[in-house]
């Protein structure tokens, strides 16, 4: 059995826990307002611009936003469903849950791969290859930038996600958590979340725009 | 006179316990890091002051003559630049800061070591990709990068810069996220939220404000060098853009901004004037609240930096009311801190002659601030000389003085060694001389029209231009002073004794230098911040050692 | 009266302002001699060599803290009131008794008189009449600066700006660039020529302009097609102009505007972000075809349009 031992500048490995838990939850604070600024500009654009955005989104595809919302939550559920084997002592089921959410999320990148290139033929990238349909005006074209940046900034993030949650499914293997001390899991498990829960916004956003 | 090889006799403390350069750049230790980024700052420092001395230079003579119209541009543009991103915000936080914290609360080491010099690696990124856009030609759009001027139609490295400014933004971050995390979590026995000193409560709130400014700057940023290198218009009237838009986003960061560099500022303040006077600052609990009060009213002000750049009415009326608003708590600081000095017993070392200095300056910059938050008036001194006297009053005035304080005052703990005396105050005097010629004839010239960023002007504005010119080369003289005699004082200075200014802080109650771990025990603290009795001189330190 | 160091004003907007500088000077100067006094009488009656009585200091007075708390929160209440009620006056533009017509550009400002008269980088209004400034930017963010009237406006590419003073003094006097818009910034200034109306009108007509700056906007509303939808004899369905400037006009999504400078010329741009009730957004856009000072020209013309001829 390993013996935890909490880093130099700690007293007890509970305070080293504690103080990983209040580090996620700020860190989380700063992504927060980082895609708040992003999505409160998109809103203010929308609301300037409603027609030109509506037409312009209809021309993403919805069924990939979708199985991707679909996918991205269940894998939120078998990250917490991992963390709680863990929390259980069960190591095995635990090693499962997270490869599943691994699986889950390497998924979410293969639709939005796919997605990708169908928007580069549907010539909808600006800058790259991008048309005005008949009747479109400039801010179209401004809806399709904040699409972008959104789905690519979020891509970055889960891609991050999966290598933090990778690298714990090989903690976990290893033995390195028990019930007494789990805190990175933990931590990794609120990350993971959090870039689910920016999804929940971007896909009404972005995918359900002038479609209900 | 002391040596080397006396150097190597004394007891371990971190600054000998290793030698090697991997030691120094790999380290994890908080005091280190703050050495490290002092280096850093130090060298910003004297590169947005070199931009600054060929701009007051050039500005002697109304035709200008000593550069050329866009080297001007890229003068004041670097000089904004440096001075804001990588001299102000970082300078007493990751300097002072970095190395006080846990000293100050009693603890062995910042809450994430690692992710402490992680912070100053990125700095320095940012810091080289910054000084590679001024070296390669130079940014000419300001340091408030206005679009459609910064996105279309500027031909220097402005991506560069902006993408330096982003990654700089990561590093203050990693330091705020560090403060926040550390004073909740790992505080001395003892040590309850209301025995805190005023300097950790304002470092607490500087680092709030960081986190929730810092990422809309990062967005805002990213989106212009978007928009700069996939041709798109995000920010571009003919796309559908709005160059408001981006005004709102970049001062909604900008403005807590100024706030992150004068809350720290006063946390330095609050603790040498209670030393120096010898007696507990005046309304402790008033202070904390206003540290607070200021931090949050501060996210509320943004537009008045856009009451000529038409907002509506309403919400400019708005915006003024509360910059009136963030001023009171500013004021109570300042009333308490001249109480303070009621029946104290006042002696005039450096740090309080600085101290005292910042708050004359630092008033004379609030209230010329109340001038410009006067919607009415702004519509007259928006853009002008005048706002440029307000600010320099409160960052220069305040925040830079407040920051050599601080550096006289922990210096014996930092190094060991004993800076000279008269050197400093004689340099602290000329500060506040130079500072003044050189920034109050800019309110006159304000007023009188002259424009900011202007690199030729009307005749009769240069007498008020040399006045200016001539204080600023009085400036130069005050702070290269310290880089010599602060030099000095590292190898032929008395060494310190660990109190020797007799404070009340934890930091001072640890040999001075202090050994890698801080502290040989972990204190317990039975006493608040400042338990000064100014009838006998002596106090009684957090810990409960009293001095007589 | 003379002060030292106080520059001349010469329009009604610098009495308000001078006014209330005054007044916040005041302030400022009677708060710094007390906080400046007080410290210098602390630091000499308690420096540490005297033995005056410290007996008693006090720690925290809430007497004191909340005295000067209201103290400072009443005086800079009064002051803000003040000046947010000037704000007010200031930036909204009464009836006119003449409106020109404004473009800035790197680096120069282009000035149109309604009666086609054009000027560069130098302005004359006629004394103690309410000018009114429409002014609009070709490519960067300018501000249009007179430090004598103590009036500027920032003029941002993509919107309107207005701008209104009265002047009440014959004379030359500056006028400047006050937004950084790049390397000629500095010399993106000018003069504004104050004459007396009868000098003035004089002035106008020894300038040589052709048309009317309606006309020459009629003559562009046909050059770009304008009249095949909007004209008398159009059948496309389109809202009519005459008597819309200065008119409410209902919105499709139910919101009511009122049709000034700049929804007139939003209207013509981005023809798709407000469109009538009633009405299909079939209007094609103008951005990027029409300049500035072409679409005020338009913009003039529309104006004409109304019955009375005036703003209303």
């Amino acid at each position: 059995m390993r013996i935890l031992r909490p880093a130099t500048q700690f007293a007890t490995i509970a305070q080293q826990g504690e103080v990983a838990h209040l580090g996620i939850w700020v860190f989380l604070a700063t992504e927060i307002m980082f895609f708040g600024a992003l999505i409160f500009t998109y809103v203010t654009y929308r609301h300037l611009h409603p027609v030109d955005f509506a037409a312009a989104a209809a021309h993403t595809e919805l069924w990939c936003g979708t199985v991707n919302a679909v996918l991205l939550l269940t894998s939120s559920l078998t990250m917490v469903l991992g963390i709680d084997a863990c929390t259980a002592g069960r190591r095995r089921i635990a090693v499962r849950w997270l490869a599943a959410t691994i699986l889950l999320g390497l998924g979410f990148l293969g639709v939005k791969s796919y997605e990708y290139v169908a928007d580069y033929h549907e010539q909808v990238v600006p800058a790259l290859n991008f048309i005005f349909r008949h009747g479109e005006h400039p801010p179209a074209e401004l809806f399709w930038v904040f699409y972008f940046i959104a789905t690519l900034l979020h891509a970055v993030h889960m891609t991050i996600g999966l290598g933090l949650v990778l690298y714990m499914t090989y903690r976990v293997c290893r033995g390195d958590f028990t019930r007494f001390y789990r805190a990175p899991l933990e931590v990794v498990g609120l990350y993971w979340s959090f870039v689910d829960t920016v999804w929940i916004f971007l896909f009404p956003m972005l995918y359900l725009n002038g479609r209900s | 006179m002391t040596s080397f090889a006396d150097t190597a006799a004394l007891p371990k403390n971190y600054l000998n316990e290793r030698w090697s350069v991997r030691s120094w750049l790999l380290t994890t230790d908080h005091k280190r890091i703050a050495l490290l980024y002092f280096a850093s700052i130090t060298m910003f420092f004297f590169i947005g002051g070199f931009a600054a001395t060929l701009i007051r230079l050039h500005l002697v003579v109304p035709s200008g003559g000593l550069l050329q119209p866009d080297t001007y541009n890229r003068m004041f543009t670097m000089h904004g630049v440096v001075m804001v991103w990588f001299f102000l915000i970082p300078s007493i936080p990751a300097t002072l800061g970095n190395f006080l914290v846990p000293l100050m609360i009693g603890a062995r080491d910042l809450a994430f070591p690692r992710i402490n010099l992680a912070s100053w690696y990125v700095f320095n990124v940012s810091g080289a990709m910054v000084l590679l856009a001024l070296f390669m030609g130079g940014i000419d759009s300001g340091w408030t990068f206005y679009t459609p001027l910064s996105t279309t139609y500027t031909n220097g490295y402005v991506t560069l810069a902006l993408l330096a400014v982003f990654i700089n933004g990561f590093s203050t971050l990693m330091t705020a996220l560090n403060f926040v995390v550390t004073v909740h979590k790992m505080r001395a026995p003892g040590m309850s939220w209301f025995r805190l000193p005023l300097f950790i409560w304002a470092l607490y709130a500087t680092s709030i404000v960081m986190l929730l400014a810092t990422p809309v700057l990062a967005m805002t940023v990213l989106l212009v060098a978007l928009e700069r290198m996939a041709g798109v218009g995000i920010f571009d009237p003919a796309l559908g853009g709005d160059p408001l838009l981006f005004q709102h986003m970049f001062w909604f960061y900008s403005h807590p901004a100024v706030y992150i560099m004068i809350l720290p500022a006063m946390g330095v303040i609050s603790e040498v004037i209670p030393c120096f006077a010898r007696k507990p600052v005046f309304g402790y609990a008033g202070m904390t609240y206003a540290l607070m009060a200021i931090a949050v009213i501060g996210f509320l002000v943004w537009g008045h930096h856009m009451f000529t750049a038409g907002i509506s009415v309403f919400s400019a009326v708005v915006f003024s009311l509360m910059s009136f608003l963030v001023a009171v708590p500013s004021a109570i600081k300042v009333f308490n801190w001249t109480a303070t000095l009621h029946k104290g017993r006042i002696s005039f070392q450096a740090p309080m002659l600085y101290a005292l200095g910042f708050i004359g300056l630092f008033t004379v910059g609030g209230l010329t601030g109340l001038i410009v938050a006067t919607a009415a008036l702004d519509i007259h001194l928006q853009d002008t000389y005048f706002v440029i006297a307000h600010f320099h009053y409160v960052m220069v005035g305040g925040a830079v003085s407040a920051f050599f304080a601080g550096l006289h005052y922990w210096w014996p703990k930092i190094t060991g060694r004993l800076y000279h005396e008269i050197w400093a105050q004689i340099a602290a005097g000329l500060m506040f001389l130079g500072f003044n010629l050189t920034f109050f004839p800019q309110f006159i010239l304000g007023y009188l029209g002259m424009p900011r960023r202007y690199y030729t002007y009307a005749p009769e504005w240069q007498v008020w231009n040399v006045l200016s010119s001539a204080g600023a080369s009085i400036l130069a003289v005050a702070y290269l002073m310290p880089l010599f005699y602060l030099s000095w004082s590292l190898f032929r200075a008395e060494r310190a004794a660990p109190n020797p200014w007799r404070a009340t802080g934890l930091e001072w109650q640890t040999t001075s230098p202090p050994a890698e771990d801080n502290f040989s025990r972990t204190p317990t603290v039975t006493e608040g911040p400042y338990e000064y009795n100014s009838s006998t001189g002596g106090c009684v330190a957090q810990n409960g050692a009293l001095y007589e | 009266m003379w002060i030292p160091l106080w520059p001349a004003s010469s329009a009604i907007s610098g009495n308000v302002i001078n006014a209330l500088f005054t007044a916040e000077l005041v302030v400022c100067v009677l708060i710094l001699a007390l906080v400046f006094g007080l410290i210098w009488v602390f630091c000499i009656r308690y420096r540490h060599s005297t033995t005056v009585d410290r007996g008693h200091p006090s720690q925290r007075s809430w007497v004191f803290e909340i005295g000067w708390t209201s103290a400072t929160l009443v005086a800079f209440l009064v002051l803000f009131v003040w000046g947010a009620n000037a704000y007010v006056w200031l930036y909204e533009p009464p009836r006119a008794d003449l409106e020109l017509y404004v473009v800035g550009k790197q680096w120069m400002w282009e000035i149109e008189h309604p009666g086609g008269q054009r000027e560069i980088n130098a302005l004359h209004v006629p004394n103690g009449k309410i000018v009114r400034l429409v002014m609009a930017s070709q490519d960067v963010i300018h501000s249009f600066f007179i430090p004598a009237f103590r009036m500027k406006h920032d003029v941002v590419p993509g919107q309107l700006e207005t701008m209104w003073f009265q002047p009440t003094q014959t004379g030359t006097y500056r006028l400047e660039c006050t937004e950084f818009c790049g390397t000629e910034h500095a010399h993106m200034t000018g003069e504004v020529i104050v004459m007396t109306p009868a000098a003035y009108a004089e002035w106008l007509s020894n300038q040589g302009a052709d048309k009317t700056l309606a006309a020459q906007g009629e003559q562009l509303f046909r050059n770009y097609g304008c009249s095949g939808c909007h004209g008398v004899n159009s059948t496309v369905h389109a809202p009519s102009l005459v008597g819309l400037y200065g008119s409410l006009v209902h919105l499709n999504d139910g919101t009511t505007v009122r049709a000034d400078e700049r929804y007139i010329r939003d209207s013509i741009l981005l023809p798709r972000s407000q469109v009538v009730a009633g009405f299909a957004p079939v209007m094609p856009s103008f951005s990027g075809q029409i300049s500035e000072a072409d679409t005020l020209k338009i913009l003039a013309y529309i104006q004409s349009l109304n019955p009375s001829g005036n703003a209303p």
